[in-house]
Order: C-alpha cells, then sequence, then structure tokens
C-alpha cells in the first residue's frame, strides 16, 4: 500500500502526460483539430434527427437534444472503454523496460476520453438553448450520472484491457458488443414507443441506458429520483464492475510482461 | 564452479582490489583529462568500510512457460480448452540467483545468449517478477536499454522529452528546467520540433540518452547501448557515463564482449543456463569467459 501511494506520486505527471498525448494525437493534423469533438455529435445528431423524427421520435421531449443527451454518453463509454481495450497492449514495449505502475495506461484512457466527453457538451447546451429547452435546477443532477458512468467506464475498461493481453479477439468481440448495448440504449428513439413487456426487460439490464435516461430526466427538468431504480442499479453495476476491474487486472498485471 | 553463487560484493577482498585496480578500468579518456587522483582515492576508500549494499537478489527464479503453439485467441483457447491440449513447456530462465551489489560497483554481466541477462536485468528493474526469490533494490534506476523504444512517433521530440522524462518518473518540472540540457545534448537542434517519426536511428538514440541521462541515477543499467550514434557522439555518450560512474553510480552492464567489460566494470559475474558459474574481479572473470567460449575477444 504504502508503495502504491509513492509510485502514484512518484508517476502522477506521467497519468497527465499519458492523457495530454491521447487528445493531442487524436486531432493532430487535422485543420478543425479539438473542434471535431464538438462538431460530430452535432452532425451525427443532425442526421439522427433527419432520420428517425416522424419514425420514433414522437414523444414530449425535444427529439433533437434527447438524441444528443444518449449519443454524447454512449461515446464517451464506447470510445473509452475501446481505447483502455487497447492501451496496454499499445504500450507493451514500455512494460518491458521501465518499470510504470499499469494501470496508468487504461485509465489514462478513459480520463482523456472523458475529458473530451465534458468539452463536447458545449454542443448540448448549445442545442439546449437553440432549442429553447427549460433550463431548470434539475440540470444540476446531471453530475451525478456523468461521475456513475466514469466509474463504469474504468471499471469496464480494467477488465478488457486485461483480457485483451490474452486474447487478442477480443478487440472485435467487444466492438459487436457495443453495438448490441448501443441499440439497447434508446439513444434514438423512444421508448415509450416501443413499450411491450420483453422490451421493458432489455432496458432494465442494461446500465448504460439507466445511466443515458437519468441524464436525460436531469436535462428536462425532472427529478432523477422519480425513477431511482435507475440511479441504484447503475451505480451498484458501476461500483461492481470497477471493483471487480481492479482485482483482475491487479492480480493479472504481472504476467502482460509475457504476452504482449 | 566453487564460486557460484558467492555474491560478488559480499568477499572483503573483491573491494581490495577494486580500489588498487582504479586507474586500471579507468576510461583512457579521462585518465588523460586527469580527473581523478587515483591514489589518493585508494587510501581513503581502504580505510572506509564497506559501501551499502544497493542492489540484493536472493535466490532468484524465474520460470517461462513456453507454449508449444502460442494461442492469444478465444477460439484457439477454447478449442485446445475441449480438446485438452493446453501444453506448456516450463523452463527456467534464472535459477537460484544470488547476487548483492554495493553503491558504487560496476558490474559486468557476460553470457552467452539465451543465459539470462536480460531476465536478470528486468527483475532489477522491476519489470518482471520473480516466480520465486526476492530482489531488493535502494534507489533509482534509470534503464538505458533499446534507447527510444518508449517514443510516440507521432510526437515531436521536444513533446517526446516530457512523455519519456515522465516515464521514467521524473517530474514535469524537472524536465522543464533541464529542457536546453537536454536538447544541447542530443545535438538535434531544430529536428526537436519534428515528429519522432521522421527522425533517423541514430537520432532517436541520441534524444533516449540524453533523456535518460539527465538525472543522476543511483544505480544505472546498460543492455548494450555503448554502441549507439555516430563516433563523435559514441564517445560524448560513453564520456558522460564514465563522469557518472566515477560519481559513485551503481553500474549493471550487460554484454557479450569481455572487453568492453574489461573497461568499464571492476566487477563481473557470468551467467549460464540461467546460473551463476562464476563471479568476481573483472579481470579474472572475463579471461574466464574467454576462456569458456574458446575465442580470444580481439575487438
Amino acid at each position: 500500500m504504502k508503495d502504491f501511494i509513492y509510485n502514484l506520486k512518484k508517476f502522477r505527471f506521467l497519468f497527465w502526460e499519458l492523457v495530454k498525448k491521447d487528445i493531442k494525437l487524436k486531432y493532430r493534423s487535422s485543420v478543425l483539430g479539438v473542434f471535431w469533438t464538438l462538431l460530430e455529435p452535432l452532425l451525427t445528431m443532425i442526421v439522427l434527427t433527419l432520420v428517425f423524427s416522424n419514425l420514433l421520435g414522437k414523444g414530449d421531449d425535444n427529439f433533437p437534444v434527447y438524441i444528443l443527451c444518449g449519443r454524447l454518453l454512449y461515446s464517451f463509454f464506447s470510445n473509452g472503454t475501446k481505447v483502455a481495450l487497447k492501451s496496454v497492449r499499445k504500450h507493451g514495449s514500455m512494460i518491458g523496460k521501465v518499470y510504470v505502475p499499469k494501470y496508468m495506461y487504461p485509465l489514462s484512457a478513459v480520463v482523456s476520453n472523458y475529458i473530451m466527453f465534458i468539452i463536447s457538451l458545449v454542443v448540448l447546451a448549445g442545442v439546449m438553448l437553440f432549442e429553447q429547452v427549460k433550463i431548470t435546477v434539475y440540470l444540476l443532477q446531471a453530475v451525478i450520472p456523468m461521475i456513475i458512468i466514469l466509474i463504469m467506464t474504468m471499471g469496464v475498461g480494467l477488465i478488457l484491457a486485461t483480457f485483451d493481453v490474452f486474447f487478442r479477439d477480443l478487440e472485435y468481440l467487444w466492438t459487436v458488443f457495443l453495438m448490441l448495448i448501443m441499440y439497447t440504449c434508446a439513444i434514438f428513439y423512444k421508448v415509450d414507443n416501443l413499450k411491450t413487456a420483453a422490451n421493458e426487460m432489455i432496458f432494465k439490464c442494461n446500465p448504460l441506458y439507466s445511466l443515458i435516461s437519468m441524464f436525460r430526466d436531469a436535462v428536462f427538468g425532472r427529478s432523477i429520483m422519480d425513477n431511482s431504480y435507475n440511479l441504484w442499479f447503475s451505480l451498484c453495476f458501476s461500483l461492481g464492475v470497477f471493483l471487480i476491474g481492479v482485482v483482475v487486472f491487479w492480480r493479472k498485471q504481472d504476467k502482460f510482461i509475457l504476452y504482449v | 564452479m566453487e564460486e557460484t553463487n558467492k555474491g560478488i560484493p559480499t568477499d572483503e577482498p573483491v573491494v581490495e582490489t577494486n580500489a588498487n585496480t582504479v586507474p586500471a578500468d579507468v576510461n583512457p579518456e579521462l585518465q588523460a583529462a586527469g580527473e581523478i587522483p587515483a591514489p589518493k582515492k585508494k587510501k581513503k576508500k581502504k580505510k572506509k568500510k564497506l559501501p551499502p549494499k544497493v542492489i540484493v537478489v536472493e535466490n532468484l527464479g524465474v520460470r517461462f512457460r513456453i507454449q508449444e503453439q502460442k494461442v492469444d485467441s478465444l477460439k484457439e483457447y477454447f478449442v485446445r480448452l475441449v480438446k485438452r491440449k493446453l501444453n506448456y513447456k516450463e523452463f527456467w530462465a534464472l535459477k537460484e540467483v544470488n547476487l548483492s551489489i554495493r553503491k558504487g560497483d560496476r558490474v559486468g554481466i557476460l553470457g552467452l545468449n539465451g543465459a539470462g541477462k536480460s531476465t536478470l536485468l528486468k527483475c532489477i528493474a522491476g519489470v518482471l517478477k520473480p516466480t520465486e526469490g526476492s530482489v531488493t533494490v535502494k534507489g533509482n534506476i534509470v534503464p538505458l536499454l533499446e534507447l527510444g523504444a518508449g517514443f510516440d512517433k507521432d510526437y515531436t521530440g521536444a513533446e517526446n522529452i516530457f512523455f519519456y522524462g515522465s516515464m521514467l518518473g521524473y517530474p514535469k518540472s524537472f524536465i522543464k528546467e533541464r529542457f536546453n540540457e537536454i536538447v544541447e545534448f542530443s545535438e538535434l537542434g531544430s529536428f526537436i520540433n519534428v515528429p519522432v517519426k521522421n527522425y533517423s536511428s541514430g537520432m532517436k538514440a541520441r534524444l533516449g540518452f540524453s533523456i535518460a541521462t539527465i538525472v543522476e541515477p543511483e544505480i544505472l543499467i546498460l543492455d548494450e547501448v555503448l554502441s549507439v550514434g555516430d563516433a563523435k557522439f559514441r564517445k560524448k555518450s560513453a564520456k558522460k557515463l564514465t563522469k557518472m560512474m566515477k560519481k559513485g553510480v551503481t553500474v549493471l552492464f550487460v554484454s557479450h564482449s569481455s572487453s568492453q567489460v574489461l573497461e568499464n566494470c571492476n566487477k563481473a559475474i557470468i551467467l549460464e543456463h540461467g546460473h551463476i558459474v562464476a563471479s568476481g574481479k573483472a579481470e579474472k572473470i572475463c579471461a574466464k569467459y574467454e576462456e569458456m567460449i574458446g575465442i580470444k575477444d580481439t575487438d
């Protein structure tokens, strides 16, 4: 434990360097640079709105804002886990040479995506103003799902990064699994339009959906405690997955060097 | 074989010889520069008690599992699991290695390919966890292995200085302070703002060396890096290393070549099939090594 804290202190600069590197390199040699963080969700929102608004978008909530909420949270989760998954293997050459706490790699990958996610919230604010969504005190609740999703992504990222070292095809499997998650997250359709008992079950089992709908509640001025299942389920799931992630990573990390 | 596992520096005579032989293994360049008042030191060292142990390796063993065929996909893993074909061959890269190194020792590690030299260094550097036994290290280690391996190719040289520096555990403010010094020593000039992917291998090695050596490490691990860059830079880096060595840095130096060890080290060990087969004074061990490989090393 003493070593852990000592190393954390010694390598905290490395952590931020890794975060910075991810962000810097992502948009290097692109003309618009970091603006893509804003532009990309905006463009997808427009496309999805055009395609789906008449088909699946009937309901009370403003549809573009509704889409954007789901899309921002989902893309953080999907990008964060995807980058974390590859992170250990990507730095394989260093793992064999210099001692660095290995959890730095997946966690910094998640954090750099989180920062980009926070930046992209500017788009949401802009669209909310543009669409004249009422701003209420409940908006402050949005912080809660944002914290929970960070914990969850870190947990999943740690697990994926660990197993990816041993099984390279996890990358492809995870892409497919992410697609499954995306379609069950109600990003571009409204749940009310598809309500059956079976569907209800699926949404209840998807922690990311819980987080997204909590976030939407906050944005559209409802208390997230109206549907407290979302909060408790996603919170327990995230803490559980984070704990599992830490344990799995901890127990396997000494073997990484033999496989990367 | 009598000398196996003795642990070089523990025996008193070796330390004495250390003092006596200082002029012999000094780099000629430095000797010319007159940086070491050798006779003075001799007397001092004799009176001083033994310097503290900085690296203690006890009963170290590293076991590797070699799969007869590499299984790294899930599908294959399950197929083999069902067929019960997950066979491993075990082999010990290091076994029962005992070693203790005192502050200021410069230890050459000799051995043929596959003798376990790099594995030993990896254990000491802390990147590889031993299967059995323990490694205790006091002081910060700077490994100089495959210089430039930690660079990000899309980053410029300047950005890589910060990145690589933080990887070695240097705080940012410290790197900032020494930034100019690093750039200067690497002789990269305006290339420092060019992405590393456009560097030549020599440039990369120069930058790597410059970053790794800005701090005076307590323990320096050299894995055949003395051959980087052009002749001019080689001379410069050798000079810097010898300067560090004179300041009492503990050095672990891996090589195939006994003449290099003789030039840079005061003690040496020979590894063979994961065991230390000989350890002691550099001259003696180098002679033994040459005898062992049956070739007189001429370079």
